[in-house]
């Protein structure tokens, strides 16, 4: 079951999803080390596969550097739930086949520990810690085929 | 029906009469800007996808600039990928070492940049080239090796916000003040997807170089690009610059074009700013917070590493001496010999600063002058986040050129109008 690591903080920017001293290399294992290291130290070995990251207003601000989503997908991280995100973070997510939520005064609706089940294609996040079902607008049509894809290239690809 | 410029220029590059904000349109890229740290992974995806292709190599511009000169071994297998790619798919601008520098000083300077284009970079700080008209936008690695092989990217056609940029700016007072402030007022995500479009009396008083510090920073607020219309100052820079395909599409603003919303900024009120840690929104009066000690100033960067930031920077270090870690970083090649040919440089050797090579550098927490714990740096770039020149235990200050150069005399935040005139 996927468990949600909640940061109730605004503007989580790409510098602390990925410090920029890691991006001498884009190899994704490499990048996973360091996943949210300069925003909580002790994230990659409380993470495990699917779990959720929920954060604030403006997730994801900052660089367009697309190692701060292959960190996330390294570390095994399966969706980011977050009120809103910045543009450029939120386009490269779905472009490497990755779920961004936005989801309005989510760190209210979801608490650190909670265990969580997400229909991204319905739109429902089922908080079974509280036993309440949380709807969100799920992404348009065009981009969760992109996300099922794997990704725009292996969409354009398969388009061709 | 009225639109604006970004909307025109949308609407060109879609090859429709008219869009709407909302709008998904297919758009027909006209350059691509390529550095050192997305580039390479660009190019492993479309290897690993067997794509080959390159839509145009003539409409490709690439420049290593993070981590060049190679800081580690990691980053020279950086460099070498895209020197490989480079030259096996015939890339015409090709800057390499030597003529290489920071992408965003770069390509205007070098005549890549024309009105009514659209720019997309795998860079946040390509909205830049929205200074001279232009529609421009960061984006990541994935949508880099999309455009590189097709051309094409999708958009959204964003809204626009106006930013009315009113009166006249006062001795000491910068165009970083002004997008400080315009930042600062509105919050670092008060232009989420949004494009914010500068017109207004200041801006007739700012040089091409002053004017990108300002569309530079669109990013800071959350935006999809930032814009400012053509006029006389653009044009004399275009016919110093272009050196080839000259001809561009010149388009305006229709008079009652929507907005989304408007704010003004009475530039004649606006006091030196300085954005405390650790968002570029925190801007504060440099008369609230003079005084509080540095460890290190940088003046450089995308932002504010143009030969009329050294020049104002070396203003104020005539004849002083700096008493604290001084790094000048020149964007470009270009601007490092005219700061050289224009005794810049010794002023800044005087004055105890150090000049390095063009470079991003520091900015982002590469090389060449990154933060221990605990230190405290005025810088003239774009970012204060956490970490973002080194330590998560430093902070990071953003000012104009005056106001680094004045705080590195005094080794403390201060006010640059009492070293002037």
């Amino acid at each position: 079951m996927a468990k949600a690591h909640v940061y109730k903080r605004d503007h989580i920017n790409t510098d602390e999803i990925i410090p920029a001293r890691y991006l001498n290399t884009d190899d994704t294992a490499e990048l996973a080390k360091h996943c949210m290291e300069d925003l909580d130290i002790g994230f990659v070995k409380k993470c495990k596969p699917g779990d959720v990251i929920v954060g604030g207003v403006d997730f994801g601000c900052g660089s367009s550097r697309e190692h701060a989503v292959w960190a996330l997908q390294g570390a095994k991280v399966g969706a980011v739930i977050a009120d809103t995100f910045a543009r450029i973070f939120y386009r490269n997510c779905i472009n490497c086949g990755f779920y961004p939520i936005e989801l309005e005064n989510a760190a209210e609706k979801i608490n650190d520990g909670d265990e969580v089940e997400i229909d991204y294609e319905n739109g429902t996040i089922d908080n079974k810690t509280q036993g309440k079902e949380i709807a969100f607008k799920p992404l348009p049509d065009f981009a969760i085929q992109i996300v099922k894809d794997g990704g725009l290239l292996e969409n354009i690809q398969k388009r061709r | 029906m009225a639109m604006t410029i970004t909307e025109k220029i949308f609407a060109r590059a879609a090859g429709q009469d008219r869009v709407r904000p909302g709008d998904l349109v297919n758009a027909n890229i006209d350059i691509i800007m390529c550095h050192d740290v997305t580039t390479p992974p660009a190019i492993s995806m479309l290897k690993e996808k067997g794509i080959d292709r390159v839509f145009d190599p003539d409409k490709i511009v690439v420049t290593p600039d993070h981590f060049q000169p190679a800081k580690d071994i990691q980053s020279a297998e950086l460099h070498k990928r895209l020197d490989t790619w480079a030259k096996e798919k015939g890339i015409k601008h090709y800057y390499k070492l030597g003529r290489a520098g920071v992408c965003h000083a770069l390509l205007p300077e070098q005549g890549h940049i024309r009105p009514g284009e659209v720019i997309v970079g795998g860079d946040s700080h390509t909205c830049t080239y929205g200074a001279f008209a232009a529609f421009s936008t960061g984006i990541g690695s994935t949508d880099l090796a999309a455009a590189i092989a097709t051309g094409q990217l999708w958009f959204k056609v964003p809204a626009s916000m106006k930013f009315v940029l009113k009166g006249r700016l006062s001795p000491g007072v910068y165009s970083k003040d002004v997008i400080l402030a315009a930042i600062t007022a509105v919050g670092t995500d008060g232009a989420l997807y949004r494009a914010m479009e500068f017109v207004g009396p200041a801006l007739k008083d700012m040089s091409m170089e002053a004017r990108m510090t300002i569309t530079n920073m669109a990013i800071e607020a959350g935006a999809k690009n930032g814009i400012i219309a053509f006029d006389e100052i653009t044009r004399a820079y275009l016919d110093a610059h272009l050196k080839q395909k000259a001809e561009y599409t010149v388009f305006e603003s229709d008079a009652d074009a929507e907005y989304v919303e408007t704010v003004e900024i009475d530039c004649t009120a606006l006091e030196p700013l300085v954005a405390l840690p650790h968002l570029p929104s925190n801007g504060s009066p440099i008369g609230d917070c003079a005084g509080t000690p540095m460890d290190q100033a940088y003046i450089g960067s995308c932002t504010n590493g143009r030969i009329e930031d050294l020049r104002i920077a070396a203003q104020i270090m005539k004849g002083r001496q700096v008493a604290i870690r001084t790094i000048i970083v020149p964007a470009t090649p270009e601007i490092w010999k005219q700061c050289i040919d224009e005794k810049l440089a010794e002023v800044f050797y005087d004055a105890g600063c150090v000049v390095s090579a063009p470079t991003c550098g520091a900015c982002l927490g590469g090389f060449m002058g990154i933060l221990a714990a605990g230190e405290k740096c005025i810088s003239t770039t774009n970012r204060n986040f956490v970490g973002r020149m080194g330590s998560p235990k430093s902070e990071v200050y953003l000012a104009s050129p005056a106001t680094a150069a004045a705080s590195a005399i005094e080794g403390k935040l201060a006010d640059p109008r009492k070293y002037m005139g």
